[in-house]
């Protein structure tokens, strides 16, 4: 039975807080972490098949035109060597997060360097990486391949679009105004585990081992790749290595694996090269930012605008989202923001955590730091006055807001000095010291789920979705929210998680994963709560349940008279999505120094205060902030995608040119957690944190960069060269 | 010249193709895949096992130069039913989050507090002699080659550092 909910108002009834078991949002282990400190639990290439067959993708040395020629016998003769494919299916990018349909394929049309346009199939890994590396490939380039984002007339993004008032003017007479413009680099989402399939096929049914996000939209998307009904199709991702937003839509490994396993008649495993995975999944766009503030004698923004150019292949419909807060995060009457796409032919642009505002906030909250110190204001008392009301834009009212809060509750945990600030206040041998502040903020997402909830008649209970847990805490969260509903402990409900034989959630991506798929847990969990209600003579509003009994003190295992008790809840925002501006807001200190000769920047301590909505577990919330923050770190200092002018191809594709932090980059980081309920955000009052825990803590450190030595620098990542060159003498 | 290995204390035959890394023996031809590739270049740490006491990279070596040599895995420090100090510890701290770089990181550690507690210096260390201590910032220089994209660096080090002291 399914009960179906769609939200079209916010929900007070604030339900959890009356349950009785008092488990959910405690700071509890991860159910699955034994498998995973003990090397016990199987990511995606790691599945034992008998008699599988190993892949090896082979990539384009040109940037645009078409493959005339695979020499196919050169390798076939090689030991080992079953198979070399180029099949038109096969998929030449990553689809987008939520495509639903197939990305590009057509493997024999090439439209930047580095995309997959073959895979060689051998009996052992040896075999199929050499015969790869071996296989001779005839082109015909087509030289007219821009490259530069700069170069090229840029398309407007309409719906970014807003024009208020006359920020040109605003600008003219206002006591303070700023007019800067920042740059940011690419960034790779860099997850751990490289991207990797297992296909496998039964008669016409084929099964498929991955490392993917979101099967609900995955399933579609191989299914489309291949021409096939979705019932013939299955996906299990019960443990991602990391996704970061690389892994939301399906990756050419998982294509090419189902067609070549079909064609050589065995399983066959598909294990991206790192540097395959750096060079043809997606990488976040460059961005070049110019914002303009304009503020009166108080500090108070009279105009607000924000200009962002960023940069995709031809067709491909995601755009850097880099105004995505700017819309709301702060007043100002006079308003002007767009959004431009460049057409190049780098490889994809596409999600990696945060997704907009990952880059846009720390160009923003770089450039209020400037205001601050024109207007010879406080930052955070500056950010303080232009908290808007309501949605400057839409006049929308907020879901909820503790952006005001996080920059009190944080500022007091960090020991911010409001006092007056200059540069080089501090200095410690060879050391600048200073501090920075910076405001977060991040959209709350939300989407349709589903979700199966069964009590056993042993009086356990199980949870099934096709939702993916990619370290975010999935598994743990749900059964803490069933055992709150069910008056259990979460080590009696089972999660499983990751297989599309189960009802269908949302994916992990954009943070909406908890929120949403949690809403379906929890539908599902009133609706078994309702008929063990009846069973008793009461309410489900006034069914307590606690410790596998009911306050009467009758046993789940009693009422379930030998029987399973199943519901299936689905959930999907209605009216609530469009009624509210939902975002998770926050603030970040850091405390950094710089060095006088070298312009190396360390971050000595670092602190992020968030408000997103209830905390569904203390511990792994935590976690995902510290995570965010650890990024921050990487954007501020050394992440950067550099690709090669003439060919466009990405040059640093592995995590040795590639510098994401390591552990003497990040110091000991303070998490402060702001509680909060919000009704409009989903039936269970909860928001994402997966990705705001980065949306402008770059710009913490780069304050605390010119707070520290005076070098202001409007380039991210702020590497010693530049720190040296912007230094004063 | 034995053709053998020993892993977590059992003898396996060397595998017959040269070209082999250990880390595709132990995960391939061993069903070991407790031991990560994140890199296959030795820029990750994901791969790191103990080899004769000492942590390496199992990608950066060949599995036929291990002849006769002694290798310990994630496998061997400890199960589900017996975990070592280490893995309980990174379960209480969540010294992970995906989990990918999770049995490098704690096999780079088993070893790594071995060297502290054997006195080998760091770029941490203030002096190249004398008694080392498993301060942060040693854990975190000494730690440095095992990445963690999702960033428990945090939670990783108050683990480490909870195991260090128990056993100081
Ligand atoms: S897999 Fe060996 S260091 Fe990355
Ligand atoms: S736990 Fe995911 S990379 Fe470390």
């Amino acid at each position: 039975m399914t009960v179906h909910f769609k939200q079209d108002t916010p929900d007070d009834s604030n339900r959890l807080d009356g349950m009785k078991q008092g488990v959910l949002g405690k700071s509890i282990r991860r159910v699955e972490g034994m498998a995973k400190v003990t090397g016990t639990a199987p990511y995606s290439a790691e599945y034992p098949i008998a008699d599988c067959a190993e892949g090896v993708l082979v990539t384009s040395t040109i940037t645009r035109g078409k493959v005339v020629s695979i020499d196919k016998d050169a390798v076939l003769s090689m030991p080992g060597v079953l198979a070399v494919i180029d099949d038109p299916a096969m998929t030449t990018r990553a689809a987008q997060g939520t495509a639903d349909e197939a990305p590009q394929q057509e493997p024999g049309t090439v439209c930047y360097w580095g995309q997959p346009i073959a895979l060689v199939v051998a009996e052992t890994f040896e075999q199929a990486r050499d015969a790869a590396k071996h296989l001779p490939i005839n082109y015909r380039e087509d030289p007219s391949a821009p490259l530069d984002p700069q170069a090229v007339e840029a398309e407007e993004q309409e719906d970014e679009t807003v024009r208020q008032g006359d920020l040109d003017h605003a600008m003219a007479t206002a006591a303070h105004s700023v007019d800067v413009t920042y740059t940011t680099k690419g960034h790779a989402s860099a997850a751990m585990e490289p991207h990797a399939s297992i296909a496998q096929w039964d008669g016409d049914k084929l099964t498929v081992y991955a490392s993917l996000q979101m099967l609900n939209y995955n399933i579609s998307e191989l299914a489309d790749a291949l021409g096939m009904e979705e019932e013939n199709v299955r996906l299990v991702s019960r443990f991602v290595g990391g996704g970061f937003g690389s892994k939301l839509g399906v990756s050419e490994d998982v294509v090419a694996a189902a067609i070549a396993s079909k064609e050589v008649g065995r399983p066959v495993r598909v294990v991206m090269s790192r540097q395959q995975v750096f060079q043809c999944v997606m990488r976040r766009s460059e961005t070049t930012q110019h914002l303009r503030l304009a503020a009166d004698e108080n500090g108070k923004l009279i105009g607000f605008g924000h200009h962002a150019l960023v940069s995709n292949l031809p067709g491909e419909t995601f755009a850097e989202p880099v105004l995505q807060s700017s819309h709301f995060l702060y007043g100002g009457e006079n308003r002007d923001l767009m959004l431009e796409v460049a057409r190049i032919h780098r490889m994809t642009a596409g999600s990696v955590r945060a997704p907009g505002e990952a880059v846009g906030m720390p160009a923003l909250e770089g450039a209020m730091d400037v205001l601050a110190e024109k207007a010879g204001i406080d930052p955070v008392e500056l950010r303080l006055k232009n908290i808007p009301e309501e949605d400057p834009e839409e006049g929308l009212p907020f879901s909820s807001h503790k952006l005001a809060e996080c920059l009190r509750q944080g500022a007091d945990a960090f020991g911010w000095d409001s006092g007056p600030r200059s540069p080089r206040h501090t200095c410690e041998g060879e050391w600048w010291v200073g501090t920075g502040m910076a405001s977060a903020a991040r959209v709350h997402n939300i989407a349709e789920a589903k979700s199966r909830v069964t009590l056993k008649a042993d009086g356990s209970a199980v949870v099934e979705t096709d939702m993916t847990d990619i370290g975010t805490g999935t598994y743990t969260i749900l059964a803490q929210l069933a055992g709150e509903m069910l008056g259990l402990e979460p080590a009696q409900v089972l999660v499983e998680l990751g297989d599309t034989k189960n009802p269908r959630g949302p994916g992990s991506g954009g943070s909406w994963g908890a929120a949403s798929i949690g809403s379906a847990v929890y539908i599902a969990c009133k609706a078994v709560r309702e008929e063990l209600g009846q069973r008793l003579g009461v309410g489900e509003t006034e069914l307590e349940l606690k410790d596998g009994k009911a306050a009467s003190g009758e046993s789940l295992v009693s009422l379930l008279d030998g029987n399973d008790l199943s519901r299936e809840g689905h959930y999907e925002p209605g009216d609530i999505k469009d009624d509210f501006t939902a975002s998770g807001f926050g603030a970040f200190f850091a405390q950094v120094r710089v060095n006088r000769f070298t312009g190396e920047t360390r971050v000595d301590r670092m602190l992020g205060a968030f408000g997103f909505g209830r905390v569904l577990n203390h511990k792994t919330a935590r976690s995902q902030c510290l995570g965010g923050i650890t990024w921050s770190i990487g954007v501020a200092l050394t992440e950067a995608l550099e690709f090669d002018p003439r060919d466009g191809h990405l040059v640093n594709c592995d995590l040795a040119e590639y510098h994401v932090p390591v552990h003497r980059d990040v110091p000991d980081l303070e998490v402060v957690l702001v509680e909060e309920r919000d009704p409009a955000a989903s039936p269970i009052q909860a928001k994402g944190i997966g990705e705001l825990g980065m949306c402008g803590g770059a710009a913490a450190i780069a304050n605390a960069i010119y707070n520290a030595c005076g070098a202001r620098i409007f380039d991210y990542p702020m590497t010693p060269d530049r720190v040296l060159a912007a230094m004063p003498d | 010249m034995t053709d053998t290995i020993s892993v977590n204390g059992q003898q396996h035959t060397l595998p017959s193709d040269p070209r082999t890394s250990l880390l595709d023996f132990l995960r391939h031809d061993l069903g070991l895949t407790g031991t990560k590739k994140g890199c296959d270049h030795g820029q990750c740490g994901a791969c790191t096992v103990i080899v004769n006491g000492i942590r390496i990279n199992s990608c950066l070596t060949l599995a036929a130069m291990h002849d006769g040599d002694e290798v310990t895995t994630i496998e061997g420090l400890g199960t589900p039913d017996n975990p070592s100090a280490l893995q309980k510890a990174f379960l209480e701290h969540d010294g992970f989050q995906c989990g990918y770089c999770t049995p490098g990181q704690i096999c780079s550690a088993t070893a790594m507090l071995q060297e502290i507690a054997n006195n080998w210096p760091s770029d941490a260390s203030e002096s190249l002699e004398g008694e080392m201590a498993a301060t942060g910032e040693e854990i975190r220089e000494r730690m440095s080659g095992n990445l963690c994209r999702c960033g428990a660096y945090a939670n990783i080090v108050a683990a480490i550092s909870e195991v260090a002291e128990e056993s100081a």
